[in-house]
């Protein structure tokens, strides 16, 4: 199934040049601010984050980290008395537009969270949620999504015998695996995720990783994380927040083995946050 | 240097022990207190109604001989007030319930609201039979009818049920809303599908325990005009009717030592009736239970 989707993707981007294609940007943020009230916890943002890449955010906390992943997918509009300037393009459309519906948005930009968070039904019920929603109702179809779901996050194994049981019998690392494939079910184009390890032990955290590694060839994928090594192992680039403010922005590997910004190397040497 | 002596430590125990029990005591005999008074009104009332029970007192009208009084009429108006209470109060509780939590943007006037709504739930129940005999039965002109009480009743507890669907709601976590609003899903997607169904238990039993106190209450039905003696059942709603806690009201209003009997018989099928209703509220908690 991979090979297919790679070869599609070669044979689509042959007519163009390659390097082009490669280089495409799915979200290029401009000038972005944003504020809790009074409270500026985005300054001017600038970033161009790159398609079928996994872009690491790091920075210590309060540094507006997560406050700028749920930016992207405007979730940070549930907060109230939230104000937001500059702009977000999402594949060369401007989300602050007033015709671009967040409901719309949300379907191509899906979203795994620090906390294991399951809706409260069976396993089958939670990845058929997303289809549902967006008016699927043949249940051969919703078979077929909730399989391939599965299988996407790697569970499908661990849970196929148990599918009508509640999500909240399986474990706190099979549960965030079922919120991946809950949001691999919506068939998004980007996956955004909130420390995603945060909440679980080192094992499942392996295998978040390894997931991370294999959906990041169809998917482009934004990680919040606390975690310097996670950032180091997974990711492709990385962005260092502080107080609201990008500090750098690189290959992942540059940063880690050359940063430009003294702060950088301050914080990820460990000497502060 | 340490603070804690031990010395000392040893030479206060007595003294904090003996005020430990003594508060212990104090508990338990404010339980045993309500305990006792609540047998004692069982004990009472089973004694002196039991022997008036029989099917005859279910299936018989009121009479004047206390010996011939039934409560067919009363037993089934209340159900038929009910019939009309239920639906209205829990559409419009759960519904209002939603708007505040779900929708209402927070500030001065949702506040304000609020505040209110709480302070309703405190209103004495004749004031809401005044408000009811003003506009349901003269304005609407709907007359001492099943309707008019109804709407009366369901005036009175929906600041109960507001409150209990409103705390329902605030309890389904918030990681529930957020993984739905972050698949696509509208405000009205997550609300039928994820919010309602985490809450129906809370709101189920609020609203229960809110309908066990509008069949048990006379004020506003005395206020309305309800009358006592019925000898029809009614067929519509638009029905004048009688409801159990009017009907026992009145027998224990009579001189006739006998009717105290009659009352006390009355006060027990609408006991059983409010048991019945209860326990339907802890069948649906236990049911629908889900931990999240």
């Amino acid at each position: 199934m991979n090979t297919a989707t790679i070869k599609t993707k070669i044979n689509t981007a042959q007519p163009t040049s390659v390097e082009q294609a490669e280089k495409e940007s799915v979200y290029s943020t401009r000038q972005l601010n944003l504020w809790y009230g009074n409270n500026h916890a985005l300054k001017n943002i600038d970033l161009e984050i790159g398609e079928n890449e996994v872009t690491a955010i790091i920075g210590p906390s309060g540094c507006g980290k997560s406050t700028y992943l749920k930016t992207l997918n405007r979730m940070v509009e549930l907060v109230p008395s939230v104000k937001t300037s500059g702009e977000i393009q999402y594949r060369g459309r401007n989300i602050f537009e007033s015709s671009y519906g967040v409901e719309e948005l949300r379907t191509r930009v899906g979203m795994v969270f620090q906390k294991p968070n399951p809706f409260p039904k069976s396993i089958y019920d939670n990845i058929a949620y997303g289809p549902r929603i967006h008016g699927i109702k043949n249940k051969k179809i919703l078979d077929e999504i909730v399989e391939k779901s599965l299988r996407g996050a790697a569970i499908w194994d661990e849970v196929k015998d148990r599918l009508n049981e509640n999500a909240y019998g399986i474990s706190g690392g099979q549960q965030q695996r079922i919120c991946i494939a809950r949001t691999l079910a919506i068939e998004p184009d980007v996956i955004l995720m909130d420390e995603p390890t945060s909440a679980l032990d080192p094992i499942s955290t392996l295998k978040i990783e390894e997931l991370v590694q294999e959906l990041k060839e169809q998917y482009s994928i934004i990680i919040v994380t606390h975690n310097m090594q996670q950032a180091a192992r997974i990711s492709d680039k990385t962005a260092f927040f502080l107080n609201g403010e990008v500090i750098e922005y690189d290959r992942t590997d540059a940063i880690f083995s050359n940063p430009a910004d003294k702060r950088t190397e301050d914080y990820i040497s460990g000497r502060f946050g | 240097m340490r603070y804690i002596e031990q010395e000392k430590v040893v030479r206060r125990m007595n003294g904090r022990m003996v005020v430990n029990r003594v508060f212990q005591g104090l508990f338990m005999f404010a339980t045993a207190l309500a305990l006792l008074a609540l047998v004692i009104l069982l004990y009472r009332i089973v004694s002196q109604g039991a022997g008036h029970l029989s099917l005859d007192f279910l299936t018989n009208f009121a009479s004047r001989f206390p010996d011939q009084a039934g409560i067919k009429a009363a037993l089934v108006g209340s159900i038929w007030l009910m019939a009309v209470v239920a639906p209205t109060s829990i559409l419009l509780g759960v519904g209002s319930a939603i708007y505040l939590e779900e929708y209402a943007k927070k500030g001065r006037i949702t506040t304000f609201i609020q505040m209110n709504i709480s302070n309703l739930a405190g209103v004495p129940s004749v004031v809401f039979g005044l408000l009811g005999l003003t506009i349901f039965v003269r304005a609407l002109a709907l007359g001492n009818s099943i309707l008019a009480a109804g709407f009366t009743m369901s005036l009175l507890i929906l600041p109960v049920i507001i409150v209990a669907a409103q705390e329902a709601i605030r309890s389904v976590p918030g990681e529930l809303r957020d993984g739905s609003y972050g698949m696509g899903a509208t405000k009205w997607q997550t609300i039928v599908r994820i919010i309602l169904p985490a809450a129906i238990p809370g709101i189920l039993t609020g609203s229960i325990l809110a309908l066990s106190r509008a069949i048990g209450e006379t004020a506003p039905l005395i206020v309305v005009g309800i009358p006592v003696i019925i000898q029809f059942l009614p067929e519509g709603v638009m029905d004048t009717f009688t409801a159990l806690p009017m009907q026992i009201y009145d027998w224990s209003s009579r001189p006739q030592a006998e009717f105290q009997t009659v009352a006390a018989a009355g006060i027990i099928v609408l006991m059983v009736v409010l048991l019945f209703m209860n326990s339907i509220a802890v069948f649906i908690r236990n049911k629908f239970d889900k931990s999240y």
